[in-house]
């Protein structure tokens, strides 16, 4: 693998009406990282995954916006944050369209394809969810679907938009657990989200977004300090490291 | 491979009801009589019947109701919504609009065609409207409101063609050309509406993977290597031929494209990319069906089929939306 980033934005901005929403942001993401995207609510997180997968205009340079769509479609799966799921069409359908991007239009499912498809459901343990109907499915089970799919699609870099919201916590702590595995076997995970404790204890490395700018990047522990806890969230916490790892516990808000 | 099986029975069932199509009929030839006319042209006035009269009526049956069944199935797909149907957009509204002028007119009085080149005029117009009040993006919202904005245009003048009407003779004729038809059309309607919907059906079966990977929503689909924006004309420009081509021959046929797709969806696992094969033959079953029941119901009246579906089809969907609903979907 060689170690040329898999993501990388350089002096990325996004203009909504007259003001920037996302100003000169410039960073790399590379295989073997699990990376937390975190920031308040209106920091421009959703917006810097969607603009740099190319789906809003944006200024500066964003290496898989430059890709043709089929060349970004094998590089990077996105999850975006609301889990959609029009039709009810069964579980495994919807995995397989993970690999459409392998598939050239009206060729059958390669040996290839079911394989990775078959994986997926194995990683995801949907074995006995194979013809259900997948917008009938509860909201834990739907999530591991859709994650299913992201899996199916072989992509190195994997990008997820809050994608542990309305999960309880053993499906919360499970996804992470997926994410830092798929990172330590040689692919990237890039993901936005809201419990810092979940982030502290998961992600290898994490951008912090504030009013649209990038103000830290690094290993949790380097990056979870009082200062910009307080600076940026307004809040107190206890950040410790225990024999279990890494605890993250917010205390406070600061006014 | 159930899905080939579906597919070979609703071919059959078409083929059943096309043939049972060919064999009904005021004229009152038996079948073997009707085949020999239509076949080795036995008998003049027999042979006149079959290949002038019943034989377009019967082929712009299958090929309106395969286009409304499509184009019914690309909608609700790419809106990812079981109430969209071809109208939507409103080009079946402008074709009509441009019919209803001629009608007014005089134009269609003048020549055979004038009517529906001026709806093909209407449908074409509508298209060009449509396009530049949606925008350069592929969102779906904006189109929405551009077909609505462009639909309720359209009805608007319509109306005022209406009201305008010089007399009421004059109203009626084009009341009742609104009511859509197959009676009295010939094989020059055939080969005028042909060529564009076989443009349309290419366009529109074209949409599959698209619109499968736009059940994850359009960020997803964006991702998946899908053109939003590339969809979005392919599936204005099929729709606008099948419909604009559809409505210039046979005037508004409504409830077949919303309710043939609703009908098979549960049948080919929900699947888009399906449906759109499955929806197709069932549209053309669908109005054969219709067609033929116009013929068999009321033979003096002249019943037109755009009511007939529309009667059979508005009590079908509300069984459906109820059927919808227990299963708490």
């Amino acid at each position: 693998m060689t170690n040329a980033p898999l993501l990388s934005l350089r002096d990325f901005s996004v203009a909504r009406g007259p003001c920037d929403v996302l100003r000169d942001v410039s960073l790399g993401i590379s295989a073997g990282e699990c990376v937390g995207l975190i920031g308040p609510n209106g920091a421009g997180k959703t917006t810097l995954m969607r603009a740099a997968l190319g789906l809003m205009p944006a200024r500066g340079q964003s290496s898989l916006a430059a890709l043709d769509r089929l060349a970004r479609a094998r590089t990077v799966a996105w999850m975006p944050q609301q889990r959609e799921i029009a039709w009810p069409v069964s579980v495994e359908t919807l995995i397989a369209l993970g690999r459409n991007p392998h598939r050239a239009p009206g060729h059958a499912q390669s040996a290839e394809d079911r394989a990775a498809i078959n994986a997926a459901i194995t990683r995801m343990g949907l074995e006995g969810f194979r013809t259900r109907a997948a917008n009938q499915l509860s909201g834990g089970e739907q999530a591991r679907v859709l994650i299913a799919r992201a899996l199916a699609q072989e992509t190195p870099l994997l990008m997820a938009d809050e994608p542990t919201a309305g999960l309880d916590p053993a499906n919360q702590i499970t996804l992470m657990e997926l994410f830092a595995t798929q990172a330590a076997d040689g692919h990237a995970v890039l993901t936005s989200l809201h419990d810092l404790g979940l982030a502290a204890r998961h992600c290898t490395r994490l951008l912090v977004l504030h009013r649209g700018r990038l103000v830290a990047d690094g290993p949790p522990e380097a990056v979870l300090t009082p200062d910009l806890l307080a600076e940026v969230f307004q809040i107190s916490a206890h950040f410790a490291q225990s024999p279990q790892g890494p605890v993250f516990q917010p205390l406070g808000v600061i006014r | 491979m159930r899905f080939s099986l579906l597919l070979a029975l609703l071919g059959a069932l078409v083929a059943a009801l096309f043939a049972v199509s060919l064999l009904v009929g005021p004229a009152g030839l038996t079948p073997a009589q009707s085949l020999a006319a239509l076949i080795r042209g036995e008998g003049l006035a027999e042979t006149l019947v079959m290949r002038e009269i019943r034989l377009p009526r019967a082929l712009l049956a299958v090929m309106i109701g395969a286009s409304l069944g499509l184009a019914g199935a690309a909608m609700q797909g790419y809106l990812r919504n079981p109430l969209a149907e071809p109208g939507l957009i409103g080009v079946s509204g402008s074709a009509a609009l441009g019919a209803v002028l001629a009608l007014h007119t005089g134009l269609a009085a003048s020549f055979m065609l004038g009517l529906p080149l001026a709806a093909l005029a209407g449908a074409a117009a509508a298209v060009g409207l449509i396009l530049v009040l949606a925008g350069p993006g592929g969102g779906s919202i904006t189109l929405i409101l551009a077909g609505i904005a462009v639909s309720a245009m359209a009805g608007a003048l319509t109306s005022l063609v209406l009201n305008l009407s010089p007399n009421p003779f004059a109203a009626s004729e084009i009341i009742f050309w609104m009511m859509g038809s197959l009676a009295d059309r010939s094989m020059v309607h055939v080969w005028l509406a042909l060529p564009l919907m076989v443009v349309g059906w290419a366009l529109l079966a074209s949409l599959g993977r698209g619109l499968d990977a736009l059940t994850l929503g359009e960020d997803a689909a964006a991702t998946m290597g899908i053109s939003l924006v590339r969809l979005r004309l392919v599936l204005v420009a099929g729709v606008a031929c099948v419909v604009g081509a559809g409505t210039a021959v046979a005037g508004a046929i409504g409830f077949v494209g919303l309710v043939v797709p609703h009908i098979l969806r549960p049948v080919v696992g929900a699947q888009p990319s399906k449906l759109l094969a499955a929806s197709t033959l069932g549209g053309a079953a669908m109005v054969l069906a219709a067609d033929i029941a116009v013929r068999l119901i009321l033979p003096e009246r002249d019943l037109k089929l755009g009511v007939l579906t529309a009667i059979v089809g508005a009590p079908l969907f509300l069984h459906l939306i109820y059927r919808t609903r227990r299963e708490g979907l």
